[in-house]
């Protein structure tokens, strides 16, 4: 299965998706207009990645800024992962925040709450 | 008297401002507008959780304008072309507080659903806005404009503060609408 890599934009975060190593990546911003259309790729390459996918998987949410767009297509991806997670594969989301970004802390936690997957919530010093 | 756009952008950039804009709205300008009110803030050495919470409220309200802004169908001075004309001004601090303000036209057929949305919002507590964002944000449902309904839940969610609005009457059809938000 193919990896998908998508270098940044001023809109739209770095994204490594690697079916080889279980590890994925989102870092930077995440704020388009049209959410739907970045993200659709993402969600349907974790649908394959489902189907058999590594015993670990490591995911490390680094964001910036996010829009409300890109919180429900986050969101989608996330319930992604969380089909594998109940199929008994190990997955782990590390969601980063910038130290003193509370906000960014409670956006991962509304979703650790809607989830039923493990979040470790990981502070950056500046 | 009918409504001078110009009058009310001179009005309502009095104040101290740090960024105004007035003109079209398009991907590439939301980007520009971005970028600038970053820098500033940046500048200014705002510390992270305002500077963030101002840039938010930034890209929700300029991309709000760029959703629902409409084009009236009567000229709106001299000076504009027929095209999707909008405000945005980010105000020095004042209080220990920036503030937003922005101003498009709507159709008076949609006004009712976006005054009854926003007033709602406002009488809500803190508490309940950020039960009803997890409620929406785990709904499914997409707008037909690609907003998930969130937007401006978040704004309130985000700044603790209420959404002030105003109406200005255009013509038959449109009314221009300017939102203030206190960050």
């Amino acid at each position: 299965m193919e990896s998908i890599k998508i270098e940044r934009t001023r809109k739209t975060p770095n994204v490594v998706f690697n079916a080889e190593t279980g590890k994925i990546q989102i870092e930077g911003k995440s704020i388009p207009e049209n959410s739907i259309e970045f993200y659709k790729p993402l969600v349907d390459w974790l649908e394959e990645y489902g189907k058999t996918p590594q015993k670990q998987t490591e995911v490390n949410i680094k964001l910036e800024y996010f829009n409300t767009s890109s919180s429900k297509c986050i969101l989608d991806v996330f319930k992604k992962l969380e089909t594998i997670h109940k199929t008994g594969n190990s997955v782990v989301i590390n969601w980063y925040y910038e130290e003193d970004d509370e906000d960014m802390l409670e956006a991962g936690e509304d979703y650790q709450s809607i989830l039923k997957i493990p979040f470790k919530m990981i502070e950056m010093e500046e | 008297m009918s409504f001078d756009l110009q009058e009310w952008y001179k009005k309502n950039s009095k104040e101290k401002i740090l960024y105004s804009y007035l003109g079209a709205i398009s991907e590439q300008k939301i980007s520009d507008i971005l970028d600038n009110v970053e820098d500033i803030l940046t500048e200014n050495g705002e510390n992270v959780k305002l500077l963030k919470r101002v840039y938010y409220t930034a890209v929700e309200t300029l991309q709000n304008l760029f959703h629902h802004s409409e084009v009236p169908n009567s000229k709106i001075d001299e000076n504009t072309a027929f095209e999707k004309v909008v405000a945005f001004i980010l105000n020095e601090k004042l209080d220990e507080k920036y503030h937003i303000i922005t101003g498009n036209f709507i159709k008076k057929t949609n006004l009712r659903i976006l005054k009854e949305r926003i007033d709602q919002l406002n009488f809500l507590s803190q508490e309940e806005i950020k039960v009803l964002y997890k409620l929406i944000l785990n709904n499914e449902e997409f707008s037909e404009k690609g907003g998930g309904g969130l937007g401006m839940i978040d704004l309130v969610k985000r700044t603790g503060n209420n959404l002030n609005y105003n109406l200005y009457n255009f013509d038959n059809d449109y009314i221009f609408f300017s939102l203030r938000i206190a960050i």
